[in-house]
């Protein structure tokens, strides 16, 4: 805990990527309790393509709905995709990881041929297609298809990680003292690697707001009645919204361009602080 | 050496497999078929039926799988339901179109990533090279789609140097100069937008590769014997740490097939990625199961690329 924090006080970079990030995740869930989703997306025609006044601190779009409670709600509605995406990555990753690493064997053979088949294929293109064969689509399959293609990166690091770990001499003595295997991985060995596991998920974690806003952007992602930042971005595929109603689309672009930006300092600013070699202080 | 490439090439076949496996059943599994959007009221049942049969939409899915492997060898994929025209017609069109801008990108990629990352490394923790830092940074979070979009947004709307869309001017007569001209003036801010992105790794190679050059042997010898400054980094460091970024174009075909959906579709590029979606839209399987095969097929190629000149330029980290 110390190590990281001075890690954020030797970089000065970090530290505001730190406090942006803080301040707009819960700004965002605190904000998005004085928002009516309901209210925000009644429609008002007379107040179509609303420029940005006191009453619409950021406009309002074609149906005149008020594009900063939308923000608000959308990237909500974002951030939790992304957090839940990287729960089910993360825990499946660090699962099959940590097995692969710890038996070896044959269990690591499939898994890594699994895993190479993974990394070899045009997931987006194959995401995509998945997504439009789904009969019932609601916003949890969407989260289990991007999962189904986001462990493999964290199960390959793992892997790694706890390969090296398992041939350590306390998991050897451990192992002839009779420790049941599974205490020695959960208790023995994931401990030792679970820093990097926090700065895996943290880089995740902005890699997942990637991708889901970007496949919502797409049209393959959040149906439009369901506010999220890739909606919002994508009136933007409106030449007319694009050059004149900027204030639709571009608040949306910055905010994910902000958030992604304080997500992987902090992120890069751990990794640092997890990595003895890297570290500023 | 060929041991491996060789090995390396035969186990891309069941890779290949798998994923034309994969991809058929998906693609048959898509809600509606081609005829399904063709249908109103005044269209015959029976006609639909007909054409299903015709087209062998009725046959078991493994007969089908099989037809469709058996073409495809031949490198037929079929027609396309929405342009009438065969799907390779269709996507070598395309396909040329995304190789000219995957092009124009690697060359504007390596004119950006190799100065900078050669430049911070020779004067490492200077203004310059935390700048560098920064921007190699920013280009790795940054997601493609915005950026794309706020590229688009100044440089297209705003200050409309550049077109907002197309990958030609129609006026143009084609084959005359100003046809390609206006084809180049057209790929340039989507390549640009999409050389930003994909600097980094070559760039952090670069920078790290020389830096640890410094502190070599035969660094220091040359230093020693009297070469300027300069000349050690153009000559020595430089030319040692060159043949390994070209072990980058692997990856950078990879990635570039990746972000080539988004840039093309923002950019409104004919390539390939933008005939992607819009077949997935018009649920034209035939176009779909050949890009994603295409796609698949490219982006091993690329890895295998990658090793082939990784084994060659460097023996240590030779395949096994």
């Amino acid at each position: 805990m110390q190590v990281v924090w001075r890690e954020f006080i030797k970089d000065r970079i970090a530290m505001i990527s730190l406090v942006i990030m803080i301040v707009t995740i819960s700004g965002v869930f605190i904000a998005s309790l004085f928002f009516d989703p309901a209210e925000v997306m009644k429609i008002s025609l007379r107040g179509k393509y609303a420029p940005p006044s006191a009453e619409h601190w950021l406009g309002a779009d074609v149906g005149g709905s008020d594009i900063f409670g939308q923000l608000i709600i959308g990237a909500k509605n974002s951030l939790l995709i992304a957090i839940a995406i990287t729960l089910i990555t993360g825990t499946a990753g660090i699962f099959i990881g940590l097995a692969c690493g710890y038996f070896g064997g044959w269990i690591d053979n499939m898994f890594m041929r699994i895993i190479d088949f993974f990394i070899t294929l045009p997931s987006l293109m194959i995401i995509i297609v998945f997504i439009t064969i789904v009969p019932k689509y609601t916003v949890l399959t969407f989260i289990l298809i991007i999962s189904l293609f986001g462990w493999t990166s964290i199960a390959r690091l793992v892997r790694s990680k706890s390969l090296s770990e398992s041939r350590r001499d306390y998991v050897n003595a451990s192992k002839t003292l009779g420790t049941n295997d599974f205490v020695i991985i959960f208790k023995e060995v994931m401990p030792n690697i679970s820093s990097i596991l926090i700065v895996e998920a943290t880089l995740n974690f902005a890699g997942n707001i990637g991708i889901e806003t970007g496949l919502t952007y797409l049209g393959f992602g959040l149906p439009p009645s369901t506010p999220s930042l890739g909606t919002l971005v994508a009136y933007a595929n409106n030449p007319l919204v694009m050059s004149t109603y900027w204030w639709v689309w571009l608040p949306a672009a910055l905010f994910i361009l902000i958030l992604m930006l304080s997500i992987n300092y902090v992120g890069q600013a751990l990794r640092r602080a997890a990595d003895a070699k890297q570290r500023l202080g | 050496m060929w041991k491996t490439v060789v090995r390396r090439f035969l186990i891309m076949i069941p890779q290949l497999f798998v994923l034309s496996l994969l991809i058929f059943i998906m693609a048959k599994n898509m809600p509606g078929d081609p005829f399904t959007g063709k249908i109103t009221p005044e269209t015959d049942p029976a006609r639909i039926e007909e054409l299903r049969e015709i087209n062998g939409l009725n046959d078991p899915w493994y007969q089908q799988y099989a037809r469709w492997m058996g073409n495809a060898f031949k490198g037929e994929f079929g027609n396309s339901y929405t342009y009438k025209v065969k799907v390779s017609t269709l996507i070598g069109e395309r396909a040329m179109n995304t190789f000219w801008l995957s092009l124009l990108t690697a060359i504007m990629l390596y004119a950006i990533a190799v100065p900078l990352g050669v430049l911070a490394g020779r004067f490492q923790n200077s203004l310059f090279d935390r700048g560098v830092v920064l921007y190699s940074f920013i280009s790795f979070a940054i997601p493609t789609f915005v950026l794309a979009l706020i590229m688009l947004y100044f440089f297209g709307y705003k200050l409309q140097w550049f077109p907002a869309g197309g990958s030609v001017d129609v006026r143009e007569a084609p084959g005359t100069l100003g046809f390609y001209m206006s084809k180049v003036y057209h790929m340039i801010l989507p390549a640009f937008t999409q050389a930003v992105l994909g600097t980094v790794g070559i760039i952090q190679y670069l920078r790290t590769e020389v830096v640890d050059a410094k502190s070599m042997d035969y660094v220091r010898t040359a230093r020693a014997k009297g070469v300027p400054a300069r000349k050690v980094y153009s000559r020595h460091i430089f030319r040692n740490s060159l043949l390994p970024v070209a072990a980058f174009i692997g990856f950078t075909i990879t990635g570039l097939l990746g972000g080539s959906i988004f840039i093309e579709t923002i950019f409104a590029y004919p390539g390939m990625g933008q005939l992607f979606i819009s077949s997935i839209s018009s649920r034209d399987y035939s176009v779909i199961t050949a890009l994603v095969m295409l796609y698949g097929f490219l982006a091993l190629l690329g890895s295998l690329l990658s090793d082939i000149i990784m084994s060659i330029v460097d023996p240590r980290i030779r395949i096994e």
